[in-house]
């Protein structure tokens, strides 16, 4: 059993059940520097949470945990009431082996703050190669998948572009679509548009938005834009060192921060334009 | 003028032998360079001890002393005589498989990271990031190199003649001696070298300026023939440097 999380409280109503990812008492180090300092949280099926905070402060790697980007130093995560982090053996766990993430971590998908596009390949092929190797689905209903995915994300003509012939923000949308043509049921997004030129990022978050609204895909996002974050979160976590200093519905969160951490983080970033 | 029509056929001969030296000599070094340098790059130590090992024997021992010991030691110790020519393949390619090795290992390790990341976030298993994502960048980067290296084996064919093997070099100092006319016996060699090495390098080039379209790159010394030149460094044109 996933240990009892400890923030239920917040969870917005309506959206509830089984938790899908807990952190179970989470450290996370590089070397000396302690980056997570034993976090518990959690996120039901469908939610929504977006993670803010001063750099540093830790949102990324969670991110990346979830991801299997890293691995955990002490702790646990469970994802689907099953071990994630680690699998069972005997009467205890193990970290987890590579076959057994593999196994666990098709569900996840994530958008990097870099695109990462592959540049060896064509959009459609971004797109296709991962359902058609990775899932084993037909080549013919991959590719139909991946022109509406395009469609959505608006760049149905840039099928058969490269990646090298697109703008940050049209390549930042075929990733987009790339990760959602795993069918992914959490959805990870690392700062995607901070990389981006101001006048590209609204068409990134109108996609985004859309997801949102049309998907009940659970979504895991670290970002600066807080109108976005606003718009699209059920819950609001502010972090600092490691640990998590205020939580709340994104209206609270914005209008009425309580932690004077999370007072001179918005003021901070309201003060530089974004 | 003579001299060259009379002789010609015997280069063409030797001039053969030293083509199909270096045609086997790079496959095998091919071969085994992508094996032994994708081994190296495993988190498994005994994969990554078989890359150190080999390396640093065949890089470390004279291609030379390798063919010799083929042809001279290999018999006395398992009374199998082995071909002189496939005993020089063997020796060039496991000098020159052990350079290339070190050149793919260089190479995968240059792919990005992220890009790596953006495979496990697609979760694609260890063989197809390397066939769909690592190999593919990892190949535009390794071609320069292996171009040189098969020049360098092209080259190192000559030391076959001490084994007895007619090639170019052979059949260039066999000639010497027959008609005493050093300057012509040796020009001729001279020049069939090099026009093979051009050959080689013409290939090589036009192989570069695929793996680099196929990553989005136009070849930067311009188009068609243009494209076989060496492109020109980065700032060498006003508002292309970055």
């Amino acid at each position: 059993m996933p240990p009892s999380d400890t923030h239920d409280n917040d969870r917005p109503q309506g959206v509830g059940g089984e938790d899908l990812i807990v952190f179970d008492q989470v450290v996370k180090r590089f070397g000396d520097l302690t980056v997570l300092d034993h976090l518990d949280f959690s996120v039901s099926p469908g939610e929504r949470v977006t993670l803010i905070g001063p750099s540093g402060s830790g949102k990324t790697t969670i991110l990346r945990l979830v991801m299997t980007l890293e691995k955990v130093t002490e702790g646990m995560i469970w994802i689907g009431g099953k071990p994630f982090s680690h699998m069972p053996r005997g009467s205890g766990f193990t970290p987890a082996s590579e076959s057994y993430l593999r196994s666990r971590r098709k569900s996840i998908g994530m958008v990097f703050q870099q695109f990462n596009l592959f540049p060896n390949m064509s959009v459609r092929k971004n797109i296709i190669e991962a359902p058609v190797n990775v899932l084993g689905t037909p080549k013919e209903e991959a590719n139909a998948h991946a022109e509406e995915l395009l469609d959505l994300v608006g760049l149905g003509d840039k099928i058969d572009a490269h990646p090298t012939q697109l703008s940050g923000g049209q390549q930042q949308r075929v990733a987009i679509a790339r990760a959602l043509a795993m069918r992914p049921e959490i959805l990870l997004l690392d700062e995607v548009t901070s990389a981006l030129d101001p006048e590209l990022v609204a068409g990134v978050l109108d996609v985004l938005r859309e997801v949102a609204e049309t998907t009940d895909i659970t979504m895991l996002c670290v970002t600066h834009e807080m109108s976005f974050a606003r718009d699209v979160s059920h819950r609001v976590l502010m972090f600092d060192k490691g640990r998590i200093a205020e939580e709340g519905h994104p209206d609270q969160m914005f209008n009425d921060p309580r932690h004077e951490r999370t007072q001179a983080f918005l003021k901070s970033v309201l003060e530089n334009g974004n | 003028m003579e001299f060259l029509e009379q002789q010609l056929p015997r280069y063409a001969d030797g001039a053969w032998i030293t083509i199909q030296l270096t045609v086997g000599g790079a496959a095998l070094a091919f071969v085994l360079a992508m094996a032994i340098g994708i081994l190296g790059t495993t988190r498994f130590w005994w994969a990554r001890a078989i890359t150190t090992v080999f390396v640093e024997t065949f890089r470390g021992i004279a291609a030379l002393v390798v063919m010799f010991w083929f042809v001279f030691a290999f018999p006395d110790l398992t009374g199998f005589e082995l071909d002189p020519r496939f005993a020089a393949i063997l020796a060039l390619g496991l000098n020159v498989g052990a350079y290339g090795a070190e050149v793919v290992r260089a190479a995968i390790n240059a792919v990005p990271p992220s890009q790596v990341e953006a495979t496990v976030a697609l979760n694609y298993s260890w063989t197809q990031r390397m066939r769909l994502v690592v190999l593919p960048q990892a190949w535009a980067q390794m071609l320069p190199t292996f171009g040189n290296l098969v020049i360098e084996l092209m080259k190192a064919t000559a030391v076959v003649y001490l084994v007895g093997i007619v090639d170019l070099t052979s059949v260039a100092q066999q000639i010497r001696s027959a008609t005493g006319q050093t300057f012509v016996a040796f020009g001729v060699a001279f020049v069939l070298y090099y026009l093979l090495a051009q050959v080689l390098i013409l290939g090589m080039r036009a192989l570069e300026n695929r793996a680099g379209k196929k990553l989005g790159r136009a070849p930067t010394g311009g188009g068609g023939i243009l494209s076989l030149l060496r492109p020109p460094s980065v700032g060498t044109k006003v508002g292309v440097a970055k």
